[in-house]
């Protein structure tokens, strides 16, 4: 039986962790590579980079940390921001980055995800979407980190770029994105139901009973979670335990 | 020892060096290269393969006299191969992915979609599964039944003589997941990404 994933995420800025494990036996709590190696050893079923860095500039650093950490980790790994071109995602993939996730240029651009697809297969291009609710069960697609509105409905979109071949989705809600409240429901299942590639989610997870009710309630084949693993709150160990204990399929 | 991993231009194989380099730690020499001299007098080869069924033979087939090296190394002189998903599905005689594509044809079978029983199933195939041993491997060497490897793939191998299925797993029916004849092998789960227990494969493969 295919288990449900659980990937933290790392938010790196201009080469360091942002928000980073407050572990006490960590020698550098800003090392992205150190850190991500504590969750492939803990159990992390993925590994995420989202590379926050503002300027263009400093796309060599998250390349140079791609690479140090693909050669430590040997679990799926997967880098977003600022992927904006054919260009950028070769050089994430041969620093060894498994997939590379699109955000912006997904919605700027709309051949991207189709020729990104046909170039390096589906099973490398996911596709971010953020989403916020604009009525009663209607969500939007925002950008650049949630800030710019588009006008697109979350699921018309949601259907396009897996018709483009993206091989997941990453579905961030805006509204409940770092407010600890729970992933937004309604709308995973409404995606997790009108698409049929696996459904990633991501934004509100405060609590595991909240990863319980992506997987379960909402249909999410994998979930995204920051906060609650870098302060130490829980392990991923901890995570799928609880899981496991409420008969939620995950690789221990 | 001199292993070669087979870089046929196609996808992103990255990670299977890495991989390979972790677990050959400087004892073994591993090549990365098309260089059909060098694949001839290797002890080894590992043919990976991501993106599309026919992509990858496309690619193949770019490389001049590359096919006719890989099937005198691996079915004449049955020299350990190992095929890494679309390296293994490549070993059917058929596939249809994108377009209807021949093989190589060194196990008869197809390369079909997988039937996701009208969306009940959702595709690629993406994750953590179990393997369920059908025979004994020697690339499964101390690795337990119901070991979780790392899957990717929207499409599956069919081959027709089921005796070469070394382990399947369940996604909407019984996935080939691994097969061995002689000193072929294949696996459709990524080894390169299945954290330790993947390492121990690659390790059994490079230590026959």
């Amino acid at each position: 039986m295919l288990k449900n994933r659980i990937i933290p995420c790392l938010d790196v800025k201009n080469g360091r962790v942002v928000k980073g494990i407050n572990f006490v036996e960590l020698k550098d709590a800003g090392d992205p590579v150190e850190q991500a190696k504590i969750y492939s050893d803990g159990g992390a079923d993925e590994i995420c980079f989202l590379d926050i860095t503002a300027s263009n500039e400093n796309r060599e650093t998250i390349i140079d940390i791609v690479r140090k950490t693909a050669k430590e980790c040997f679990v799926p790994l997967t880098v977003g921001g600022g992927v904006r071109t054919i260009q950028n995602i070769t050089d994430l993939l041969l620093a060894g980055a498994d997939k590379v996730s699109i955000n912006t240029a997904a919605v700027k651009n709309v051949d991207f995800v189709e020729e990104a697809s046909k170039k390096f297969g589906s099973q490398c291009i996911v596709v971010a979407i953020d989403a916020k609710k604009v009525s009663k069960n209607k969500w939007e697609v925002f950008t650049h980190g949630g800030r710019n509105k588009t006008g697109i409905d979350v699921v018309e979109f949601a259907k396009k770029v897996e018709e483009d071949g993206a091989g997941e989705i990453l579905l961030t809600s805006m509204d409940k994105d770092g407010t600890k409240s729970g992933y937004d429901i309604d709308l995973l299942k409404i995606i997790t139901k009108s698409t049929n590639i696996p459904v990633i989610a991501s934004g509100g997870v405060g609590t595991l009973d909240h990863l319980y009710d992506g997987i379960v309630k909402g249909g999410a084949s994998a979930v995204l979670a920051a906060s609650i693993f870098h302060y130490g709150e829980y392990k991923i160990k901890d995570a799928k335990e609880y899981l496991n204990s409420k008969n939620v399929s995950v690789r221990l | 020892m001199n292993v070669t991993i087979v870089d046929y231009q196609s996808g992103n194989i990255s990670s299977v060096i890495n991989s390979f380099t972790e677990v050959a730690k400087g004892k073994i020499n591993l090549e990365v290269t098309s260089d059909i001299k060098k694949i001839k007098f290797s002890d080894k080869i590992v043919l990976p393969g991501q993106g599309s069924f026919k992509s990858c033979v496309d690619s193949l087939n770019q490389i001049k006299g590359l096919v006719d090296t890989l099937k005198e190394f691996a079915i004449t002189n049955k020299k350990p191969l190992l095929g890494i998903c679309v390296g293994l599905q490549m070993f059917a005689d058929i596939g249809y992915e994108e377009a209807e594509t021949k093989g190589l044809g060194w196990i008869s079978g197809k390369v079909s979609k997988i039937d996701n029983q009208k969306g009940k199933f959702k595709l690629p195939h993406i994750g953590w599964n179990e393997i369920e041993i059908q025979k004994e491997s020697k690339i499964f060497k101390d690795i337990k039944n119901k070991s979780h490897m790392y899957f990717v793939h929207s499409y599956e191998f069919i081959p027709e003589d089921k005796s070469v299925i070394s382990a399947t797993t369940n996604y909407s029916s019984k996935i080939v997941c691994s097969v061995e004849r002689d000193n072929l092998f294949g696996t459709q789960f990524h080894p390169e990404k299945s954290d330790k227990i993947g390492l121990k494969v690659i390790e059994n493969f490079l230590k026959l």
